[in-house]
């Protein structure tokens, strides 16, 4: 029988994806325009780390789920209003910037700090999960250095699969070429920075949410403002990735046509 | 817990149906009772003894504060549940500081105007009371006016609100979860709980509740489902409507409009077209019109119209070079009190706007859904503390009694009779409005509602009837509606899309709709009679669409793509035949700006 795991998954908010972004200069630094307005989602890629991990647990019996996550605190309060319909889990709050031009090295100090805090956690059944590009705009970074501060030095990054094996967890990692690669590790600790896995998005179940919410709300009332000031940082620029558009309706196009045309499109950049 | 394919139960103390501003008024004031200083239960759940009351809301957006409109409210209600409230921690809210009624002139000549109107117009223009076609009157009704209130972001309001109540940890709000029906308790007409729309396979949950609170908005599927199983009070009938649609626009700079103007406007883009500018803090400003049920256009687009309004002279010189942040659109319930269901039975009670509780005198319905939240909230504290049950008399006695002895119902009333004379004509509407404004209700003008008009009967004065049938053939066969083709050639100009403010329908959808619709759910419109849907020949429906999401189908039964729908539930009351049903689904708008 497996030993059952600890599960922490290191995961914050961003801007509901549909929304307009637009980098502004604000006295602390850059800033997107109005984010404290818009919208807020669970960052995706630690949002397929939640719940890999809840269906990691739900398959070994006596495992538990924890989400570490340092974002405002009032707009993590509605995300989770969402989020926790999905999977069973147990919330660590951190009151502090989610903006995405927060110094990643100090983001992984104060998660590293949040983690060895959990009362109870047992570091030889810990697997510490998280988005492959969470809390970094894309740089990898974060959860990297989370599990180093740990002392954790099994890491995988972009993994797509976790299946419990006889002598320990075989991950598949992404490579180039929609490839993978297949590691065996033989157990805990370990730092697995998902990609987008496998699992389709949970449905909400009200009594998920029922429960979790009664952990949710102290652990907000809880929440501590996290050391995180990202002095000494400079933007030397921010934008926004191009975006370019343009609309044709066109019925009954053979899917070569289509390939030959996106193709073109391609080379014209 | 899950995926077994079994339906499953969940019994809670009071399950609330849609957050709206009634519900959140019923939270905000109900979670102020709910628990003593010293942290123990001030009343007793009954369903999970030696707890607080087991208190949910169920809402169907994928957020809270998603979808829902912005206003100019008085905001009396919402004051007296949070006295303390500041407003200016509430992004986009502004105090009102200046309020005018601005009537518009037909800059392009393609306004249906009456004669009575024509004639105004050439003593406007005669007299160059104007100024960029726009006649500031001077006078506001003081129906009309806000004095004293505030400019929200119901968005923005809501969100801040939900964040509230939520942080008080004895209510749950969920958001994404649409109710798909309140089933019957144990007594006739009376309502046992709630299910949970079905996600895929995945029957939804039954909430068995002792209360079941009904603040869905106008057209929300379980609260015109209980008009359907219930009837309406005799004299009672939903049959006056409105649509709403806005843009939120980054004003350019530099800012000319302070925080907190707000301009009311008649007359263009049609004499029965209202519409509307706030400003909010930030040199923002929300923009929009309301068409109504009495303007008989069988292609009665708001879209197009919104269009029209914005790059009317009069607001183009102070919106040219801004910047689409987001658009929506929402049906409002116009018949007021008159519209006005069952307000209780055993086991539940209705609440907001679907209540009946929108003031058409003065246009204002937030303030007014919030408060009968509010009081609902008073007499189920009364009731749970009593250890009464929430039964049709108990609640007659509380609720219903409450409300009657309001500022809402006494306004209400009122207002009763104040638009009918718009069936009739937008002069006598306008009079018939004023009658009533300042003689309290005593006089009014009176009119009953007439069915939209023929295509060819409504253009027969620009269009020939040959052309109409084939621009509206020719439409029906490319799949798309045919508002456009007929507006054109009935003498309205281009658009001049600029990227910025003005664009084509399905890209405003992409840069201000914000729209999604999740996986897993059923479409929420579905037509339930397609042979009527087959003969039905000016398909309102289709025209009337906010989001474009209802096209001409095979067979002539509309097409609908729910990717594209903004819920604001037009075709529902557009529709002649009542032939669609309009259920609760996730999705919709992602914007808390609106």
């Amino acid at each position: 029988m497996t030993t059952p795991f600890q599960i922490v998954v290191c995961g914050s908010i961003v801007p509901d994806p549909l929304q307009t972004l637009e980098p502004v200069t604000a006295p602390g630094g850059p800033a997107l325009k109005n984010e404290m307005m818009l919208p807020a989602v669970l960052d995706p890629w630690a949002g397929h780390a939640l719940f890999e991990a809840a269906h990691l647990a739900q398959r070994v019996a006596g495992s538990k789920v924890w989400l570490v996550a340092m974002a405002p605190k009032a707009k993590l309060q509605q995300v989770m209003m969402t989020v926790a319909q999905k999977v069973p889990f147990e919330l660590i709050a951190l009151d502090g910037p989610a903006s995405g031009f927060t110094d990643s090295f100090e983001t992984a100090a104060a998660l590293a700090l949040a983690v060895a805090a959990i009362p109870g956690l047992d570091r030889s059944r810990l697997l510490l999960f998280g988005g492959w590009e969470s809390a970094s705009r894309g740089a990898g970074s974060t959860l990297q250095m989370v599990g180093e501060r740990l002392g954790i030095g099994e890491q995988f990054q972009g993994v797509d699969q976790l299946t419990v094996v006889d002598g320990g967890i075989e991950i598949l990692e992404r490579i180039e070429g929609g490839k993978h690669q297949v590691s065996i590790c033989t157990g805990p600790p370990a730092v697995l920075g998902w990609a987008t896995g496998h699992l389709p998005e949970p449905r909400n179940n009200p009594q998920v949410g029922m429960v979790n919410m009664r952990g949710i709300m102290p652990s907000l009332q809880r929440a501590k403002a996290a050391p995180v000031k990202s002095e000494g940082l400079s933007f030397t620029a921010v934008n926004l990735p191009k975006q370019q558009r343009a609309t044709r309706v066109v019925k009954d196009m053979p899917v070569a046509g289509i390939a030959r045309e996106i193709v073109a499109w391609i080379g014209e950049e | 817990m899950s995926g077994d394919g079994e339906r499953q139960a969940m019994d809670v103390d009071i399950a609330c149906v849609g957050f709206g501003p009634a519900t959140a008024g019923f939270l905000t004031e109900l979670s102020k009772s709910l628990m003593n200083p010293d942290g123990s239960p001030a009343i007793e759940s009954r369903v999970m003894p030696g707890m607080p009351l087991q208190v949910v809301c169920y809402e169907r957006a994928d957020d809270v504060g998603f979808g829902v409109s912005g206003v100019v409210t008085r905001a009396r209600g919402i004051r007296a549940s949070l006295p303390d409230l500041d407003f200016s921690r509430i992004p986009m809210a502004a105090a009102v500081v200046d309020e005018k009624v601005v009537y518009l002139l037909d800059p392009v000549g393609a306004s249906r105007r009456s004669l009575s109107l024509r004639m105004i117009d050439r003593t406007v223009r005669t007299l160059r009371l104007d100024r960029d076609l726009g006649w500031e009157l001077p006078y506001v009704p003081p129906f009309l006016r806000k004095d004293g209130g505030v400019v929200l972001s119901m968005g923005q309001f809501m969100q801040h609100v939900a964040g509230e109540i939520s942080s008080s940890g004895v209510v749950q709000i969920w958001p994404g979860m649409p109710v798909a029906e309140a089933f019957p308790g144990a007594t006739e007409g009376s309502v046992g709980g709630i299910r949970l729309t079905d996600q895929g396979a995945e029957p939804g949950m039954d909430i068995h509740a002792a209360l079941t609170v009904i603040g869905d908005g106008p057209v929300g599927a379980v609260g015109r489902q209980l008009d359907e199983r219930l009837g309406m009070p005799k004299g009672h009938r939903h049959r006056e409507w409105a649509l709403g649609m806005k843009f939120v626009v980054d004003l350019p700079e530099p800012a000319e409009l302070a925080p907190g103007t707000v301009w009311h406007t008649i007359g263009y883009p049609e004499p029965e077209i209202f519409g509307f500018l706030y400003v909010h803090p930030g040199n923002v400003a929300s923009v929009g019109i309301f068409v109504p049920s009495w303007f008989r256009s069988p292609v009665r687009t708001a879209y197009r119209y919104l269009q029209h309004y914005v790059t009317h002279p009069y607001l183009w010189r102070r919106l040219k070079g801004g910047k689409l942040r987001s658009w929506g659109a929402k049906s409002l319930e116009e018949s007021g009190r008159r519209g006005e269901p069952f307000l209780v039975g055993d086991g539940f009670a209705r609440i907001g706007e679907g209540s009946g509780s929108t003031n058409v005198l003065t246009g204002s319905g937030v303030d007014e859904a919030w408060t009968t939240g509010a009081l609902l909230a008073q007499a189920a504290v009364r009731l749970a503390r009593d250890c009464r049950p929430f039964t049709r008399e108990n609640l007659e006695r509380t609720y219903v009694t409450l409300r009657r002895s309001s500022w809402v119902e006494r306004d209400s009333r009122i207002a009763e009779k104040s638009r009918d004379g718009f069936h009739r004509g937008v002069v006598r509407g306008m009079v018939g409005m004023a009658l009533a404004g300042l003689t309290r209700g005593r006089l009014s003008l009176g009119g009953e509602p007439r069915p939209v008009a023929g295509t060819e009967e409504f253009f027969a004065r620009k269009i020939a009837a040959a052309e109409v049938r084939r621009i509206v053939g020719e439409c029906r066969a490319k799949g798309t509606s045919s508002h456009d083709a007929l507006m054109d050639a009935s003498g309205w100009p281009a658009i001049p899309f600029d990227g910025q403010l003005l664009f084509s329908q399905q890209d405003a959808l992409l840069v201000g709709g914000k729209v999604q619709a999740p996986a897993g759910f059923a479409d929420h419109v579905q037509f339930r009679r397609r042979d009527l849907c087959e003969a039905c020949d000016v398909k309102l429906c289709i025209e009337m669409c906010s989001g474009q999401a209802i096209a001409p189908g095979s067979g002539g039964v509309p097409a609908f793509d729910r990717e594209k729908c903004v819920y604001c539930g037009a075709c529902v009351w557009n529709c002649p035949h009542a032939a669609i049903a309009f259920q609760a689904g996730a999705g919709g708008l992602h914007s808390t700006e609106n």
